[in-house]
């Protein structure tokens, strides 16, 4: 199998404050990661780490087979890394300047010269499958919430990226519309992309991830099958932090 | 002993086609003027948020020298200072439009960094996700967003612009206050003649405001 995101020994500091502390982490092509985790755990500063939206002090970082070095890192590397992975933020952040259309052809024709007609069609395509085919001229702000990230989502697969990025999508939306991007989620791991996804739909692990991972301040305490980890959690900061979450 | 003023308004009449010949100079100084401004606003601005100090250092000078002091001391230092420097004569319309340009450039430098660093910084991390580089998420993704929220700020440089032209009156470019102090030495209608001036302005000023909101409420339904 081929390891997609290959990290050893991973530290990360915001100044004084150790975020991420020694982390071993590899993601095998097609497996769906779950990252679960208290708030300011360092599970989202993870995951923006694997893109270079944060940078890191020490350690490696592997990511299709791209090595992106502590600091900066090479700028080049840096470039083929994000073209390679999609990334979908908690608040969308779509560009509200552009259509819904033009927000998915916007990347395929700027980093991939891809022809107008070929962008458009890519577009139509993705919200077809995200279910927003009829949205395509509409601006983002016209959309609900549960929309609106489904046509993030459709944005970072017009890369036709490698790995897909999820933080914490679906904790800016209103609970009726968290099915319907989960739901797209589901569809896209059953095709077979490689996702690491920070979440706290605990339902939503269990089911999809092949393996979910805790953060406890920084470091990684507990891994495994969904069901090991939900079930019979060996580290007892994990038994606490899934009492707290499954309880209600 | 009895005093009644009387408004003329025959001499007011009198007086426009003359003053009107001022309005070319007054939009060419203030119009010429904004133009090179907002080159030198975006030029200094985006310097001026730059991470490099010694690219910042220069723009916050540049900004800090020319909204401190008066523009009237700025255009008199361009007509009648810098020659001694350079070594020959500036023409004074040419010394109107670089007062304009340097002036309006400090404040409009201050309007686009506000603009830029209004951006949530979701937009940029968005762009750069998607395998954009630095310079093609700023020009697609940020400057637009910022360039509409700039507009009202904008309009209010330019209005005040329009009306620092009067200043230039000094250096003696024809504009609309030379134009009428000229005709007032020969008339001696000064309250129907600046009345008159003051109009032409809000007639300049207020058509300004009327494409600016219309512009403005274009850009914002597209958001």
């Amino acid at each position: 199998m081929t390891q997609i995101v290959k990290m050893k020994g991973m530290n990360k500091y915001f100044g004084k404050l150790h975020v991420l502390k020694d982390i071993d982490l590899t993601v095998e092509q097609g497996e769906v990661v779950v990252i679960i985790g208290a708030s300011g755990s360092g599970k989202s500063t993870l995951i923006r780490c694997v893109n270079g939206l944060e940078e890191y002090e020490s350690g490696t970082l592997e990511v299709d087979g791209q090595h992106l070095a502590p600091k900066s890192g090479n700028p080049k590397s840096l470039a083929e890394i994000r073209k390679e992975v999609g990334m979908v933020f908690q608040q969308f952040n779509l560009f509200p300047h552009l259509t819904v259309k033009k927000n998915i052809m916007l990347a395929p024709q700027k980093v991939k010269d891809a022809p107008e007609t070929v962008a458009n069609a890519t577009a139509e395509r993705l919200l077809n499958r995200v279910g927003i085919g009829n949205q395509a001229d509409k601006y983002p702000s016209q959309l609900s919430g549960g929309q609106q990230q489904r046509v993030a989502i459709a944005r970072a697969l017009a890369m036709e990226p490698r790995l897909m990025l999820f933080d914490e999508p679906t904790s800016a939306l209103d609970p009726e519309m968290i099915g319907e991007v989960l739901d797209v989620m589901r569809e896209l791991a059953k095709e077979g992309m490689t996702m690491m996804v920070v979440t706290h739909e605990m339902g939503f692990a269990r089911e999809v991830a092949d393996r979910v991972i805790y953060i406890h301040e920084g470091a990684i305490v507990e891994q495994g099958k969904p069901h090991d980890v939900f079930d019979n959690p060996q580290n007892e900061r994990t038994q606490a932090f899934l009492s707290r979450v499954l309880a209600h | 002993m009895e005093f009644q003023f009387q408004f003329d308004w025959q001499a007011a009449i009198d007086s426009i086609p003359f003053l009107i010949k001022g309005i070319p100079y007054t939009l060419l100084i203030s119009f010429g003027g904004l133009l090179i401004g907002f080159a030198l606003g975006i030029f200094f601005g985006l310097l001026s948020i730059n991470k490099k100090w010694f690219l910042r250092w220069p723009a916050t000078a540049y900004i800090e020298i020319f909204r401190g002091t008066p523009i009237l001391v700025q255009v008199l230092f361009i007509f009648y200072g810098l020659p001694d420097l350079i070594g020959g004569p500036i023409d004074p319309l040419t010394a109107g439009i670089a007062a304009i340009a340097l002036n309006s450039g400090a404040y409009i430098s201050e309007v686009v960094r506000g603009g830029v660093q209004s951006i949530d910084k979701g937009q940029t991390e968005a762009g750069l996700s998607l395998g954009l580089s630095r310079t093609q998420t700023f020009w697609s993704v940020v400057w637009p967003q910022a360039f509409r929220r700039m507009i009202p700020p904008l309009g209010n440089q330019a209005i005040v612009s329009i009306k620092d032209t009067s200043l230039f009156s000094v250096i003696g470019v024809g504009e609309l206050v030379r134009q009428g102090q000229i005709y007032i030495a020969n008339t001696f209608t000064a309250f129907e003649v600046y009345f008159v001036v003051a109009i032409l302005y809000l007639a300049i000023t207020l058509s300004l405001s009327i494409i600016l909101r219309f512009v403005e409420r274009r850009g914002l339904a597209s958001v």
